[in-house]
């Protein structure tokens, strides 16, 4: 007989199918698990935004949008650049430089070119070097450093001014404008410019005497002195070769005396040339020319 | 036989992998439960603590870090009845522990009891060419050993190199760099029916795990539950399992001799529930909660509700006094201890020095069985429990999961067994690469 108090339930297999097993062991594998969580939500995000996108007028809505955005930022007036600032620079440089970069103003800082502004004033060649920032406020500060010049060169057409390394600086109407500036003339002059600075350097205890340098043969540098004096300097070593007619000339008072030229380019001896009067007046000393009547 | 070395090799190969892997489930197949334990490997330790010849001697420390237990299912006398029950309980107890784990087990080391195991001392002796005993000359005397006619369908689950001696000296434990003449080995080899192992290497695979190693279970709960003396000087481990017990005496740390009687405690529970006339689910009950063998005269007087659901009032308010239990109960169990003796007695265990007894197995945990065991198996008589494992739950600790815990003792500390040595140059054929490659190997 069936017992009367309860029905018997179906049992139920504890043991899990073999579908169920395989399932948990795919679970636990961890790469499994990996792609499951990680890569299932990455994929399925990236499968929906691409099908949406997948539309050419969609994508065009978009990137309409995103540059009009872009635009409403970039016009807000916190990055218009309302004025530029032009320092380190004299008034003529300054208006010459604010030409050049002939930037329209108000403009947005996005907008602003900053690299090309500095090309443009760069070419300027007063202007050694350019530094631009915008600075809160909207202000362009435009930082010149100006070229200095420090010789003038005179050349057939008129006179320049050069820098440290040569680079022409301005051009020059008048000698007496910059007469403090020391005076080299000759063709290649300026690509020796650095030279050409020591040699006057050197040359500080004729300095009341000098009148200029000439570059000979784009090779090397003749000193021209006053009562057309002039010193050949070698093309090697020129400094040490100045210094040497300085100490002679300090010893025995050489450029003194009727010289019209020292010729220091052999570095075994200088040769002097001597005027033509002084050079009869040896002779005649020396007893190799007789003294006639037309000389006395 | 050389299909067999292969096999086992293969075996040995996964079991590498594994632990490589560093997660290893071990699988107890019992009658009664399957207890599955998930291992996990912390890394290679290089003390060879444990003494032996081969490669695999002393390997790793290992923590458990997943434990479930589940009810057995078709499964008789330690062997596969119904494969697709079996495959489920296997399936099920894999997991529960995988889950507890959380982590995917992809080799499993399997024992089981039963399949009738049999024990054959084996002897071989080989000359030395020079008198250096080299690893060559190791293999070449296993390979020497005469293998007896293990019979048909029949198959070598262990084969343990137990002794080798050296010119009269014997009790070596590695021979490899003395010197001598004539180099001799002492196997132990155990054999059970294949048809067994096929079985349960079937259920295993239809569960998705690879067979990294298969012992039997004798043996295992033998490595876990003797201490280290015990299995130095002598002693016989018995598992008392559910459907079968298994005895396996161990000397000089390795396994002598293993044999198994075909009765457990669940021949007990079904003579109680025979003789009460009670469900074996209510048999087993009160066989664990009141279940003895050693009958007082307090326990005339504790009296058992037995139940029935039977709807009779005098059928379900029956009660029985503990004695009368104890009267069912105790008479089984002499049976199995007898039978154990007679098991322990062809073993030569009573010509060991030290004849400890060590009782081991879920069915162990009837009170006063150490009592009755050593009026019947000699005075030498202990409980024994697994050893402690690291992150083994309390659950697992109890003597029914010796086998279990000494598997995984077995899958971090296996012994070197024949398989682990080399073929001899000689066994190759004769035109093979393999013995050029070898010869080159041996020669430069």
């Amino acid at each position: 007989m069936q017992s009367l108090g309860r029905a018997i339930p179906p049992r139920r297999d504890p043991a899990p199918s073999r579908w169920a097993y395989r399932m948990q062991r795919l679970w636990l594998t961890p790469l499994f698990r990996l792609l499951f969580r990680v890569g299932l939500p990455v994929g399925v995000v990236a499968l929906a935004v691409g099908i949406y996108l997948a539309d050419e007028g969609r994508r065009a809505v978009f990137g309409a949008a995103f540059a009009d955005l872009q635009d409403r930022f970039q016009e807000r007036p916190e990055f218009l650049v309302t004025l530029v600032s032009i320092e380190g620079a004299s008034p003529e440089l300054a208006k010459a430089v604010r030409d050049r970069l002939a930037i329209k103003l108000p403009q947005s800082s996005f907008d602003l070119d900053l690299d090309a502004a500095r090309l443009r004033a760069g070419v300027l060649d007063a202007v050694a070097e350019v530094d631009l920032r915008v600075r809160s406020g909207g202000v362009l500060q435009v930082v010149i450093t100006e070229r200095d010049p420090v010789v003038i060169w005179r050349q057939d057409d008129g006179l320049t001014m050069l820098d440290a390394k040569g680079h022409r600086v301005a051009g020059l109407a008048l000698r007496t404008d910059r007469a403090d500036l020391p005076l080299i003339a000759g063709e290649g002059a300026d690509l020796a410019t650095a030279e050409a600075l020591e040699i006057l350097a050197a040359a500080q205890p004729i300095a009341p005497r000098l009148r200029g340098l000439v570059r000979m043969g784009k090779r090397r540098w003749d000193i021209v002195l006053d009562r057309d004096q002039r010193i050949l300097l070698p093309a090697d070593a020129p400094i040490a070769a100045l210094e040497r007619l300085l100490a002679l000339d300090q010893a025995e008072d050489l450029l003194a005396r009727d010289i019209s030229a020292v010729d220091l380019r052999s570095d075994q001896r200088p040769v002097l040339r001597l005027a033509p009067f002084a050079l009869t007046e040896l002779r005649r000393a020396r007893g190799l020319v007789p003294v006639t009547e037309n000389d006395l | 036989m050389t299909d067999l070395y292969q096999s086992q090799r293969a075996m040995r190969n996964m079991r590498r992998q594994a632990l490589q892997r560093g997660v290893i489930a071990i699988l107890d197949v019992g009658t009664s439960k399957i207890a599955c334990l998930i291992l996990r490997f912390d890394g290679v330790e290089d003390t060879r603590d444990t003494e032996g010849v081969g490669p695999m001697a002393g390997q790793s420390n290992f923590r458990v870090i997943g434990a479930a237990t589940t009810r057995s299912r078709g499964v008789r006398f330690g062997e596969i009845a119904v494969m697709n029950e079996t495959e489920r309980a296997i399936r099920t107890a894999v997991q529960a522990a995988q889950k507890m784990a959380n982590v995917r087990v992809d080799h499993c080391i399997a024992c089981f009891a039963g399949a009738d195991p049999r024990s054959y001392g084996l002897a071989g002796e080989w000359d030395l060419q020079d008198s250096v005993v080299t690893e060559q000359d190791v293999a070449r005397v296993l390979a020497a050993c005469d293998v007896p006619d293990i019979g048909q369908g029949r198959e070598v689950l262990h084969a343990h190199p137990v002794n080798f001696a050296l010119d009269h000296r014997t009790g070596l434990g590695d021979p490899r760099g003395q010197i001598g003449n004539r180099l001799a080995c002492d196997m132990h080899m155990l054999s059970v029916e294949a048809s067994v192992v096929q079985n349960l290497l079937y259920c295993i695979k239809r569960c998705d795990l690879e067979l990294a190693g298969i012992a039997n279970s004798a043996y295992v709960s033998g490595i876990s539950s003797l201490v280290e003396d015990e299995q130095e000087l002598g002693s016989a481990c018995i598992d008392m399992g559910g459907g079968s017990t298994g005895i396996s005496i161990f000397m000089k740390k390795h396994m002598i001799y293993a044999d198994s009687v075909r009765l457990g405690g669940d021949h007990v529970t079904s003579d109680i529930s025979k003789g009460l006339q009670v469900p074996l689910v209510v048999a087993e009950r009160i066989k664990t909660k009141h279940g003895g063998v050693q009958a007082t005269g307090m326990d005339d007087r504790e009296m058992i509700e037995i139940g029935g659901d039977s709807g009779d009032w005098d059928k379900d308010r029956r009660q029985v006094s503990r004695t009368e239990l104890i009267g069912i109960i105790r008479p089984r169990v002499e049976e199995i201890l007898e039978d154990v003796a007679a098991r322990l007695n062809a073993g030569f265990f009573d010509q060991l020095p030290s004849q400890q007894i060590v009782l081991t197995g879920g069915a162990s945990q009837i009170p006063g069985l150490d009592g009755l065991a050593s009026r019947i198996l000699g005075q030498r008589v202990r409980m024994g429990r697994p050893l402690r494992v690291q992150g083994l739950p309390q659950a697992a600790t109890g003597p029914a999961f010796s086998g279990a815990v000494g598997l995984s003792l077995f899958a971090a500390h296996p012994q070197d067994e024949w398989w682990d040595f080399d073929i001899p140059n000689e066994r190759y054929p004769a035109r093979s690469i393999k013995r050029a490659f070898k010869w080159f190997k041996d020669n430069w």
